[in-house]
């Protein structure tokens, strides 16, 4: 069936782009300064740096939402200029954005032939459209329901939903902004397979990422820039991951860490067979029994969409639960407002950092003192002490290398990455005797992540209980004292740092039952 | 009894009563449903009232007097629309200041070049060969103006156009997620534009359908609030048509049912305080509303003027 009717996107539109001596300037900050960059057909080019860089400000020039100050883009010889996106959908380019582009309220379908031509004119063609999907996704093995609203989508989904819409745009150059940075292991193989199809199609890819091996596999040419410079754009085949970490940060990185053995104190934090729903409705999160204590970090594996997010959210008191008890330090704190919890000591890093994390249009300072400005050192009684928060503010930003022009700026206009660092900065820093960290490393550069690490470790060491969600396996063993692993919904299996390794734990987030591995304690499996 | 209260007059009375709300609500939905909302809807009302009542005194067409209406709307949809989007002015401020703009201009004008009160020949009511004549049924739904008739078809009308068009989809993206809308290329000043000129022309319309159709006349203040009601059965009924003009019916009967206190008293052997009647319809759409609009999803971006991200 696939022969005739469903053809493959072969884009013959953009041969080579140019973009030559780009400059940007935002209120103070030179954000890219005489950036050169080129892109040819059927090939991936990567494009890396520290947050903060420029990456993201670069592609949004390519694709129209930023006008540049100074520079030329040139499109198959032709000097462009992109004054909106529709300039740059006309011309064949597609981006899928760090913070997706898409509508939650509306179906897959909708999303996707919003701000397209109708094949019947004015009226919708929805069921064509839908149609056109299901070849795609067919083709290029990308699974999605056309009919599904947006909000009911975990995170790798939506994702596929934005490759879909640029296929479907027959976008012939595609720009992924840190697409790998919420999916999981199978997930970026997934992509990586689509995103080489796409490339022997004719593409042009531009890969952003903070994960040089994704970058090693993926790329024909890398290039690399800092605080907006271009640094230097080298063939991936003369590149290794030290080289390219020493180009991105000026210095060595090493991603090891004292992992001391500790012993763990009193439990701080207890769940006793807590269920919840998930956003669709049926029960995300079920019967869950898990003990943290004091002084140690247990680690939450899975795939995305296990239930790593409905657990996070009932503890912080986002989520109701439908059965079973939350206890904090001894304390009942089933289903309590998250303000409560805040005072009792609970701190939350949320994984939608853009959503639950902070008030966009609030200024950097705000968002730092977002919990506690009533109170001291913030407040005297009624009244703010302004002094007082810019000097901590201006303390936290020194402190976790949080780049923003100044304390008074809108947290919007930071970096993603930098936004995550303000989150960080703003829960460690209140000292908490439980914390919740989900994926707290997410699209943070590599100096950033070795710097948020230490932190953990160190808030660890001195007593906080810290329970650390992650899809990425290599953060969780290099960081947790024990390991629990989720599977729809419910606590598959427990392992012991001592005995975790890759292979067992992969096998356990996929499903295989927990039969075969050895290390289940008693409490978690009745 | 409830028939002895709910008589075909009064329901009759209540689906005319509802015509200047469902216009303004429908128009208001437009706006809403792409982010901006316009407080001004009464102000455009009045000076569409007045627009159409001077046309028709000066010509003597009806035609004229919906064109006068439609155009004026439009208008001033396009100053709400310049105020709102391209200067990105506070929504719910500009809107009240469109409405007091409204509110004296039109009282203004009507005493410049009217002065005493005249009625004027407004739509009759439209003799539907069989249908009308049917017992009850027929003077309930066949036995109004024209622009009764027109303000129901724009209910679906409506619907149909939010739902099943592409610019629908845009209006519906736009209200939700600008930046995404903008992401993909969709105008986002121009879509916002276009409703709120709608609007304006639905406003506009709302007027006339008082002044050239239910009361045939006009006076400073004509509307007396209705548009502010126009954009409360909106939001409480969750900026979809059907359910603005389902608010929008059951005000307007509570309200024709109040209108005959007399008769309810009879009715129903009691003695009702005036003015509990009066508060009646509100109270009541209110509550329905509230428990009827839980757990919808507003548009997002509603009130948030759009800037790209520098
Ligand atoms: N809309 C904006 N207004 C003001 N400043 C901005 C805006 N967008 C980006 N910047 C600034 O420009 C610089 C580059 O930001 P950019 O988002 O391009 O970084 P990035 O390399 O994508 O980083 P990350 O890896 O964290 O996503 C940052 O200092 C940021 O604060
Ligand atoms: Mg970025």
């Amino acid at each position: 069936m696939s022969d005739q009717s469903s053809k493959p996107v072969v884009p013959k539109r953009i041969q080579a782009v140019q973009m030559n001596g780009i400059v940007k300037r935002f209120p103070g900050v030179l954000a890219v300064d005489h950036v050169d960059f080129e892109l040819n057909s059927g090939e991936v080019h990567a494009l890396l740096g520290e947050n903060g860089a420029g990456k993201s400000t670069l592609m949004k020039i390519l694709y129209g939402l930023y006008n540049l100050d100074d520079g030329e883009i040139v499109i198959n010889g032709n000097p462009t200029s992109m004054r909106s996106p529709n300039h740059a959908i006309q011309a064949g380019i597609g981006m899928i954005h760090q913070h997706f582009m898409l509508v939650p309220s509306l179906t897959v379908a909708e999303n996707i032939a919003l701000g397209m031509r109708s094949s019947r004119g004015m009226l919708l063609d929805l069921d064509v459209v839908s149609a056109r999907i299901r070849e795609l996704s067919e083709l290029y093995g990308l699974e999605v329901q056309p009919e599904a609203p947006i909000w009911q989508l975990a995170v790798g989904e939506q994702q596929r939903v934005e490759i879909l819409r640029a296929l479907y745009r027959e976008a012939s150059l595609l720009i992924l902004d840190e697409p790998t940075a919420v999916l999981t292991p199978q997930e970026v193989d997934d992509l990586f397979r689509i995103l080489g199809q796409m490339r022997d199609d004719g593409h042009s890819l531009v890969f952003i990422s903070h994960k040089l091996h994704e970058v090693l596999a993926i790329s024909n040419r890398i290039t690399v820039l800092r605080d907006g410079r271009l640094v230097d754009t080298i063939p991936a085949d003369t590149a290794t991951k030290q080289l390219l970490a020493q180009m991105m940060v000026g210095r060595e990185v090493v991603m090891r860490y004292e992992h001391a053995a500790r012993e763990s104190g009193e439990s701080r934090l207890k769940l006793d067979s807590v269920s919840a729903l998930s956003n669709r409705g049926d029960l995300g999160l079920r019967q869950v029994t898990l003990d943290v204590r004091a002084g140690e970090i247990v680690g939450v594996a899975g795939v995305s969409g296990n239930g790593q997010h409905e657990l996070a959210q009932v503890i912080a008191g986002l989520r109701p639960s439908a059965e079973g008890k939350v206890w904090l330090e001894g304390q009942d704190v089933t289903s309590s407002s998250p303000a409560k919890l805040n005072t009792l000591g609970l701190s939350h890093i949320p994984e939608e950092r853009m959503l639950d994390g902070i008030v966009k249009d609030f200024s950097v300072a705000e968002n730092l003192v977002l919990q506690d400005f009533a109170r001291k050192p913030y407040a005297w009684g009624m009244f703010l002490r302004f002094g007082m928060i810019a000097r901590k503010c201006k303390q936290y930003i020194r402190e976790y290398e949080i780049k923003t022009p100044s304390h008074e700026t809108p947290t919007k206009s930071l970096s993603g990455g930098n936004i995550q660092k303000l989150v960080l900065a703003r829960e460690l820093s209140r000292q908490p005797r439980v914390l919740i960290a989900a994926q707290p490393t997410r699209g943070v550069d590599i100096g950033a992540t070795e710097y948020i690490h230490h932190r953990l470790l160190e808030a660890r060491d001195s007593g906080t209980a810290i329970l650390l969600i992650s899809e990425d396996l290599d953060e969780i063993l290099a960081l947790a004292d024990r390991i629990v692993v989720m599977y729809e919904g419910q606590i598959v299996g427990e392992v012991s740092r001592e005995d975790a390794d890759v292979g067992t734990l992969g096998l356990m987030m996929a499903g295989a039952t927990v039969a075969k591995a050895p290390n289940i304690s008693e409490n978690v499996i009745k | 009894m409830l028939s002895d209260i709910l008589t075909a007059s009064v329901i009759a009375s209540a689906i005319r009563l509802a015509t200047p709300y469902i216009f303004a609500g429908m128009g208001e939905t437009f706006g809403q449903r792409s982010g901006v909302l316009n407080l001004g809807v009464d102000g455009i009302m009045l000076l569409g009232a007045f627009a159409a009542y001077y046309a028709v005194l000066e010509t003597g067409s009806l035609l004229f007097g919906v064109m006068a209406a439609l155009a004026t709307g439009m208008l001033m949809g396009l100053v709400m629309a310049f105020v709102s989007v391209t200067l990105q002015a506070e929504q719910g401020i500009s809107g009240i200041g469109l409405y007091l703009f409204g509110l004296g201009l039109s009282d203004m004008l009507y005493q410049r070049l009217v002065g005493t009160p005249v009625h004027v020949d407004g739509f009759p009511r439209v003799d539907i060969p069989v249908l009308t004549d049917l017992p009850v049924l027929g003077e309930i739904f066949f036995n109004h103006n024209f622009l009764v008739y027109v303000a129901f078809a724009s209910v679906p009308l409506s619907a149909f156009v939010l739902t099943r068009t592409t610019f629908g989809l845009k209006i519906r993206a736009v209200g939700q997620n600008p930046e995404a809308a903008d992401a993909m290329g969709v105008n986002v000043a121009r879509i916002r534009y276009f409703t709120v000129i709608i609007g304006g022309a639905f406003s506009g319309i709302a007027g006339a359908s008082l002044s050239i159709a239910l009361v045939n006349f006009f006076q400073g203040n004509l509307t007396a609030g209705k548009g502010f009601i126009a954009v409360a059965l909106v939001y409480f009924g969750a900026w979809r048509p059907y359910w603005v003009m389902a608010g929008t019916l059951l005000f307007s009967t509570v309200d024709a049912l109040q209108l005959q206190i007399k008769t309810l008293e009879n009715a129903l052997n009691l003695d009702i305080p005036n003015e509990l009647a009066v508060m009646a319809p509100y109270v009541v759409t209110l509550v329905a509303l509230i428990f009827a609009s839980k757990g919808v999803e507003k548009p997002t971006a509603l009130t948030k003027p759009f800037e790209r991200g520098e």
